[in-house]
C-alpha cells in the first residue's frame, strides 16, 4: 500500500484520476482505517488530504460558509459564528462518535464515505447545503444531496474530491435542528434521523421549510411532501401530525442489526415533529 | 454498616480501611504488563484461520501454498494436535482450539499459521484452501429442541433421561432440583402466575482481547506468558493437549484485562504453543476484537417457563421453573447451574426445577460471572413482582415473607447458615432511594439475587525480608484489586503497617497449584490461605524470639506486631519487633517464611437487593437508568472501596444485558455484531451514579467472616430493570435485551388492545 | 515492501521511526516504539483504550497512521506524570479505586486529560460524555466520574 500526502488540490486529484489500482482519499480516517481493519478495502494508495492549503478552515463570506474537506467536525462546534447561524448542521456533525472521533472525523468523509445513516448528511441536506468539487476536468459545485448514490457509493467520478461544503447566507428568523435515535446515549450509529430546516416570516408562520431523513433508505431522503406540510402553519398539532404521517410514509427501511422496519417508520415520525419543533423556537417562533 | 453480633470479637486495624493498591502505580502510568504488552526476542505473528460457516464438515485442508510463503514459519491443523477422539473431557477443550471433523459455529477456528510479521500471517491465511460441505445449522434455543431441527452431534442422547431416548437431539442433558409437591402446592394457591421469558446471548466483554506469548524449546521446555484468569488451569490444560510435562511448562500470568470467566478456558493458548513447538521460535498470539466475540465464550441464550403460586397472604405454595439454556456445540452445565439458582433466595415447601442443556451452532459458553444465575433470575423476579402486584402487596415485603433464612432448605439441596437475604431486603426497604420521587415516564423496579461462590485450592507464600518487610507471594490472579486486600489481610494478621508488605502474583514454577480466579474466590480463598500462612510465620517468629532471649516459646506471645515475652519472671524483656526479629534470622536459624496450601472450603453463599428507577421514553421505548441501588452481603469487607467497586462492576454489566447487550445472528448462522460498535455495553452517559450499601453479615466459615462478592451484584439488573420498566409506561417485558424496538413494540400491543 | 521515513515528538521528546503505510499509530507506538500504555481493545475506534494526545486533541491512535505522525506532537500516558510527580488524575484514579482490571486506564487518563484541558470545570454530564469514548468494563464509571471531578478541584487550584 502506498501513502501520499499531496500538498495541493491539483496533485490530490491527479494521484486518484491516475492511480492503477485501488485509492481512497483519507482525511479524518475514522471510516476508511476502520473499512481497512475489517478486510472490507484493501486499498493500492491512500491520499493524506490535511497536508492541502485551504482544506483545514472554515471561511466566513458574504455569501455564506465554506468549510474545507479537512476540517474535523470537532472544529465545527468550536466555530461560534457556523455555529450560531446553523445549530442543526453543528449539532449533526458533532454527533458524529465520541471526542476521540470528534477530533478527527470531516463532514466531506461522513458524506462521501455514504453511510444511509451517516448524521451530518439530513442536516446538510435540509440546510440546501452545496458541494464544490475539484478534479480532473472544471470545479463543479452541486447540490450536496446529489452525492450519495447508495450505500458505500457516491456519484463522483475517478479523480474527483470534494473540496469544500457550502452553506449559504441565512435568511433572518430561520433554524434548523437534527435529532437521531439511538439505543444508548452516545457511540451508536444512527437507527433513524431527521434533519429540519426552517425560515419564518414576521408572524411566526412557517414560509419554507426543508425535511431530510436518515437511515431509512440506501440514501439520505429529502422529503418536499414532509415540508409542505408544515409550510404556513404555526406548527400546530395538525400540521404536526401531517409532518410526521408524510415522513413515516416516505420511509424505505430495512429490518437491521440495529432497528427493525416498524420502529424506524414508526420514530421517523416522531423525530421529525420533535426537531420540526426545535427547529422552530430557533427560528424565533414561539 | 454492620449487622450482626461481635463475630470474632475482634477489632480490625488494616482490614476495612482504604489504602492504595500495590499495582496501582504501574497501571496509572502505562507501566503495567497485560497479555500482549509482552514480547520475545525472534517471535513470529501467530494468527487462526476460522470458519465462515455455521455448521460444516471439513473434508479436506490444504496448507501446501501457506506453508511455501516466504516468512511463514508454521502452519498447523488438527492434524497437528492430539487425537482425543476416543471421547473425554479433554476432547471438547481440543475440539473448540481447533476444529477436527466439523466446523460447529461461526468463528470456529479450522488452521493456524506463524509468520515473521503480520501482513505475512494475513496473505498465509489466505492461501490455505479448506474444503467445506455446508451443512444445515441451527442457532435458537428453542428452535433446536424442535423435531427435525439439525442435529450437531449424530450420537448425542439426551443424559439424566430415564429411560435414555432411542432418537439423538440437540439436547445433552436433562436435570432436576427441588423437594415437596409442587402439585399440591398449587391446588392451595389463590393466585397463579405461569410466565415464559427469554434472554439472548451475551459476552463477558473484557477490554482486553485474549493475548500470549508462547515459547517451545526442542528438549520439551515450554513458557508461556498470558492473560488468564488461572495460569495453573492453563498449564495443566496446554501441557496435556500438547503432551508436554506439566512441571515443564513454566506459566506467567500477565496483569488481566478483565476476564469475568472467560478467561477462564483456553482458546489459542495450545495453536501459539503448537505453533512454536514446529516453528521453534516464539509465538504471539493475540486475538482481534471480531475473534473475541466470534471465538471466545460467551453466556448461553436462554427460554424459561415459571409458574408460582400463592395465597393470598402472601405465602408461595408452589414454584416451577423449567429452563432451557443453550450451549455452543459442546455439553456442560449452564443448565444446571441455571436450575440451581432459581429459587435459592426463598423459603419453599413445594419447588421443582428442570434444567435442560441444548446445543447450538454457536461458539463454546464460558463462565460469565454468576454463570446461569442472571437468566434465571431476571424470569423468577419478573414472576414473583408481578405475582406480588396480583396479590396487591409491596414486592419488598413479599419477598421478605418469602425469603430462606439460617435453617433453610434451599432449593437445590444444602440447608443454609446465617444468610444476607432478609437483611439485604429489610435495608431495601429503609434506603432513601426507595422514597425518591419520581417524574414523568420514570419507575421503579427492585429484584434480589443469589450466588453460591467457591473456595477452592490455594496456596500462598509469605517470605520475611531481612530488612522485616514482608513478601507475600499468591498463586490467584488479580482481577480487581485483591492484592490490595491481601496485603491488608496480611499487615492484619502480623500487626504491621500495610506499606510493609507486597503482593505479587506469582508464577506456576514457583508456588503450588492454585484454581482459577473465578466464583469470587479471589479474596476469600487467598485471604483463607494468607492468613493461616502468616500464622505459621507468626510461629516461626515466636521461636526466634524465643531463642534470642533464651526462654520457652510457650513463653512468647506475638501482639500488635510484636514479640513479647508474657509472665513476670520476663517482666524486664522489651518487646521484639518484627523488623528485629528479621534482622537477627541470619544468625537465628535462617530466611523466615510461612506457608499455607488449602482447598478453602465455604466461601458463603451471597444474597443481593437491588433498587432500580428508569425513564421511559414513551414514543421511542428509549431507556435509561436515572437511579440504581445495590444492597449486598459482604460477610467482611476487606477493601471497602474494592467491594463497591465489585457491586457497581456487576451492577453495570446486568444494565447493558438487561437494556442492550445481544449476539444477533443472520439466518445463514453468522454472527453480525462482533464488535464494541453494534454489541453495545453501557458507555460513561448511560449510566447514573451507583450507590452501594455493604452489608455485613459474617460467613462463620472465615476467620474475618469474608464472603466472596465479585459475583451476586450482575444477577438482580435483569430484572430489576424490567420490573422498573413495568412502573414506568405499564408494559412487562419477557425478552432480554429490552432494547428500545421491543419496549417500542411492547408499548404499541398494549394501546391497540 | 519500502518504509515511510517518519519524524516526530511523543512526550516532548523528537523520535525517529521507519513504518509501512498500512501501520497504525498504535502499531507504531506498541511494536517499533516500546510504548505499550497504549492498548488495542477493539482496533476500531469503538473503545478508546488506544486514545492518545495529537496536537492537543485526544484520537484513537488505532484510526491514524503511522504516517501521519509526520510533524505533530503526540502525548501517550507515559507521559503524563512530570518525573516522578504523578500527575493530578493519575493520584486521584488511585485515590477513588477508579481501576479495577486497569486496561481502559491509560485511555481514560489521556480522554479526561484533554477534556479537562480543554473544559476545566465540567459537570457530572460533561464528562459523562466527554468519557462516552471510552469503555470500562470493570467499575461501571462511579469512581472514575468522581475521580475526575476531584481532579478538576485539585487542577484549579481549589
Amino acid at each position: 500500500m502506498q501513502y501520499a500526502r499531496p500538498s495541493s488540490i491539483k496533485e490530490a486529484s491527479g494521484l486518484l484520476a491516475k492511480a492503477r489500482g485501488k485509492a481512497f482519499v483519507l482525511a479524518g480516517g475514522t471510516d476508511l482505517l476502520v473499512r481497512m481493519k475489517g478486510d472490507f478495502v484493501e486499498p493500492d494508495l491512500i491520499v493524506d488530504i490535511k497536508a492541502i492549503k485551504g482544506l483545514n478552515e472554515i471561511k466566513k463570506t458574504a455569501k455564506g460558509f465554506s468549510i474545507g474537506a479537512a476540517v474535523p467536525c470537532a472544529a465545527m462546534g468550536e466555530n461560534k459564528a457556523l455555529k450560531k447561524a446553523w445549530p442543526g448542521v453543528v449539532e449533526a456533525a458533532n454527533l458524529i462518535g465520541s471526542d476521540q472521533i470528534q477530533g478527527r472525523c470531516t463532514a466531506a468523509g461522513n458524506l462521501c464515505n455514504a453511510s444511509p445513516a451517516a448524521d451530518s448528511v439530513p442536516a446538510l441536506v435540509a440546510a440546501g447545503a452545496k458541494v464544490v468539487i475539484a478534479g480532473p476536468k472544471k470545479k463543479r459545485t452541486v447540490a450536496i444531496e446529489k452525492i450519495p448514490a447508495g450505500p458505500g457509493k457516491t456519484t463522483l467520478a475517478k479523480g474527483e474530491i470534494v473540496e469544500a461544503i457550502q452553506l449559504d447566507k441565512r435568511p433572518a428568523r430561520s433554524g434548523d435542528a437534527y435529532l437521531r435515535f439511538i439505543p444508548r446515549s452516545e457511540m451508536d450509529i444512527a437507527v433513524v434521523s431527521a434533519g429540519v430546516n426552517l425560515t419564518l416570516d414576521g408572524k411566526g408562520v412557517v414560509k419554507a421549510a426543508r425535511v431530510a431523513l436518515g437511515a431509512v433508505a440506501p440514501t439520505v431522503l429529502l422529503l418536499p411532501k414532509a415540508a409542505k406540510a408544515i409550510v404556513g402553519s404555526k406548527l400546530d398539532e395538525e400540521a404536526l401530525e401531517k409532518l410526521a404521517a408524510a415522513c413515516s410514509a416516505a420511509c424505505r427501511p430495512i429490518d437491521d442489526k440495529r432497528g427493525t422496519v416498524d420502529f424506524r417508520i414508526k420514530v421517523a415520525g416522531v423525530l421529525a415533529r420533535r426537531a420540526a419543533k426545535i427547529a422552530y423556537k430557533r427560528a424565533g417562533g414561539k | 454498616m454492620t449487622l450482626g453480633a461481635d463475630f470474632t470479637g475482634q477489632k480490625f486495624k488494616s482490614v476495612g480501611t482504604r489504602p492504595l493498591r500495590p499495582d496501582g502505580v504501574d497501571k496509572v502510568t502505562g507501566r503495567a504488563r497485560y497479555g500482549a504488552d509482552f514480547n520475545m526476542p525472534g517471535q513470529l505473528v501467530g494468527r487462526v484461520l476460522r470458519s465462515p460457516h455455521a455448521h460444516a464438515k471439513i473434508k479436506k485442508i490444504d496448507t501446501s501454498r501457506a506453508e511455501k510463503l516466504k516468512g511463514v514459519k508454521a502452519v498447523i491443523t488438527a492434524a497437528d494436535l492430539p487425537d482425543l477422539t476416543g471421547g473425554g473431557d479433554m476432547f471438547d477443550i481440543l475440539d473448540n482450539c481447533m476444529a477436527r471433523k466439523k466446523a460447529f459455529y461461526d468463528g470456529h477456528a479450522v488452521a493456524a499459521v506463524a509468520a515473521i510479521d503480520a501482513p505475512t500471517a494475513k496473505k498465509a491465511l489466505k492461501l490455505i484452501k479448506v474444503d467445506y460441505e455446508v451443512l444445515p445449522h441451527v442457532t435458537d434455543v428453542d428452535e433446536a429442541v424442535k423435531p427435525g431441527a439439525p442435529l450437531l452431534h449424530k450420537h448425542m442422547f439426551t443424559g439424566g433421561v430415564e429411560p435414555k431416548p432411542k432418537k439423538p437431539s440437540n439436547i445433552a442433558n436433562r436435570c432436576q432440583y427441588g423437594h415437596g409437591d409442587t402439585e399440591a402446592g398449587f391446588k392451595e394457591a389463590d393466585v397463579i402466575i405461569e410466565r415464559s421469558y427469554r434472554t439472548e446471548q451475551t459476552h463477558q466483554g473484557y477490554i482486553e482481547p485474549h493475548a500470549c506469548v508462547a515459547s517451545v524449546s526442542p528438549d520439551g521446555t515450554a513458557e508461556m506468558w498470558v492473560c488468564t484468569q488461572g495460569h495453573f488451569v492453563y498449564r495443566q490444560q496446554c501441557a496435556e493437549l500438547l503432551g508436554i510435562d506439566v512441571s515443564k511448562l513454566r506459566v506467567t500470568s500477565s496483569e488481566i484485562g478483565g476476564g469475568f470467566g472467560g478467561k477462564t478456558h483456553i482458546w489459542a493458548e495450545p495453536l501459539a504453543l503448537a505453533l512454536s513447538r514446529k516453528a521453534n521460535r516464539p509465538v504471539k498470539l493475540v486475538m482481534s476484537r471480531e475473534e473475541v466475540f466470534r471465538a471466545s465464550g460467551p453466556t448461553s441464550a436462554t427460554s424459561v417457563d415459571v409458574k408460582l403460586g400463592a395465597k393470598k397472604d402472601g405465602t408461595i405454595t408452589a414454584a416451577e421453573a423449567t429452563l432451557r439454556y443453550s450451549n455452543g456445540p459442546y455439553a456442560g452445565m449452564w443448565a444446571e447451574l441455571g436450575a440451581m439458582t432459581s429459587f435459592a433466595c426463598y423459603d419453599l415447601t413445594n419447588v421443582k426445577t428442570v434444567g435442560y442443556e441444548v446445543l447450538v451452532n454457536r461458539p463454546k459458553v464460558a463462565a460469565y460471572r454468576a454463570p446461569s444465575a442472571p437468566m434465571a433470575a431476571f424470569a423468577i423476579e419478573s414472576a414473583m413482582d408481578e405475582l406480588a402486584q396480583q396479590i396487591g402487596m409491596d414486592p419488598v415485603k413479599f419477598r421478605i415473607k418469602n425469603a430462606a433464612k439460617e435453617g433453610t432448605k434451599s432449593s437445590y439441596g444444602p440447608v443454609y447458615g446465617p444468610i444476607g437475604i432478609g437483611p439485604t431486603l429489610e435495608a431495601s426497604l429503609k434506603h432513601p432511594h426507595m422514597k425518591a420521587k419520581l417524574g414523568k415516564n420514570q419507575g421503579r423496579g427492585m429484584a434480589c439475587g443469589f450466588w453460591f461462590n467457591f473456595g477452592g485450592q490455594t496456596c500462598t507464600d509469605l517470605n520475611i525480608g531481612v530488612d522485616g518487610t514482608v513478601a507475600l507471594a499468591v498463586g490467584t490472579v488479580d482481577v480487581g484489586g485483591s492484592r490490595a486486600s491481601l496485603s491488608l489481610v496480611c499487615a492484619e494478621e502480623l500487626g504491621i503497617p500495610y506499606e510493609q508488605v507486597k503482593a505479587v502474583v506469582a508464577d506456576t514454577s514457583t508456588l503450588g497449584h492454585n484454581d482459577m480466579t473465578d466464583g469470587s474466590r479471589g479474596t476469600f480463598s487467598s485471604s483463607m490461605a494468607t492468613i493461616f500462612a502468616a500464622r505459621n510465620a507468626i510461629k516461626v517468629l515466636r521461636e526466634r524470639a524465643a531463642q534470642m532471649w533464651d526462654i520457652s516459646v510457650d513463653d512468647v506471645v506475638w501482639e500488635d506486631g510484636q514479640a513479647k515475652a508474657k509472665g513476670q519472671k520476663h517482666g524486664n524483656l522489651a518487646p521484639l519487633s518484627l523488623k528485629e526479629i528479621a534482622a537477627a534470622a541470619p544468625n537465628t536459624g535462617g530466611p523466615i517464611a510461612g506457608h499455607s496450601e488449602i482447598v478453602a472450603d465455604g466461601a458463603g453463599v451471597s444474597f443481593a437487593t437491588h433498587i432500580c428507577d428508569v425513564e421511559v421514553d414513551p414514543e421511542t421505548g428509549a431507556t435509561r437508568v436515572v437511579r440504581y441501588t445495590v444492597v449486598q452481603d459482604a460477610g467482611k469487607a476487606v477493601h471497602p472501596s474494592y467491594v463497591e467497586g465489585q457491586y457497581q462492576g456487576g451492577a453495570a454489566q446486568g444494565i447493558g444485558w438487561a437494556l442492550n447487550e445481544e449476539y444477533i445472528y443472520g439466518k445463514d448462522g453468522r454472527l453480525q455484531n462482533p464488535g464494541f460498535l453494534d454489541y453495545r455495553i453501557p458507555v460513561c452517559s448511560d449510566l447514573p451514579m451507583i450507590d452501594t450499601q455493604i452489608l455485613e453479615i459474617p460467613n462463620p466459615k472465615h476467620p474475618y467472616g469474608v464472603r466472596g462478592v465479585g459475583e451476586t451484584s450482575i444477577v438482580p439488573p435483569l430484572a430489576a430493570i424490567a420490573n422498573a420498566v413495568s412502573n414506568a409506561v405499564g408494559v412487562r417485558m419477557t425478552h432480554i435485551p429490552m432494547s428500545p424496538p421491543r419496549i417500542l413494540a411492547a408499548l404499541e400491543k398494549k394501546k391497540a388492545h | 515492501m519500502g518504509g515511510i521515513a517518519v519524524t516526530t515528538t511523543i512526550n516532548g521528546d523528537e523520535v525517529d521511526f521507519v513504518c509501512h503505510a498500512e501501520e497504525t499509530l498504535l502499531d507504531v507506538l506498541r511494536d517499533r516504539l516500546g510504548l505499550t500504555g497504549a492498548k488495542e481493545g477493539c482496533g476500531t475506534g469503538d473503545c478508546g483504550a488506544c486514545s492518545v494526545i495529537m496536537d492537543g486533541r485526544v484520537v484513537c491512535s488505532c484510526l491514524v497512521l503511522g504516517a501521519e505522525a509526520e510533524g505533530k506532537k503526540i502525548g501517550t500516558v507515559e507521559g503524563m506524570a512530570s518525573g516522578d510527580k504523578l500527575h493530578p488524575l493519575q493520584t486521584k484514579f488511585l485515590e477513588h479505586a477508579a481501576l479495577q482490571c486497569g486496561v481502559c486506564t491509560p485511555g481514560f487518563l489521556i480522554a479526561a486529560k484533554a477534556l479537562l484541558d480543554r473544559n476545566p470545570d465540567p459537570s457530572e454530564e460533561e464528562i459523562r460524555y466527554g468519557l462516552a469514548g471510552n469503555l470500562c468494563r470493570c467499575t461501571g464509571y462511579d469512581k472514575i466520574v468522581r475521580a475526575v471531578q476531584d481532579a478538576a478541584k485539585v487542577m484549579k487550584g481549589a
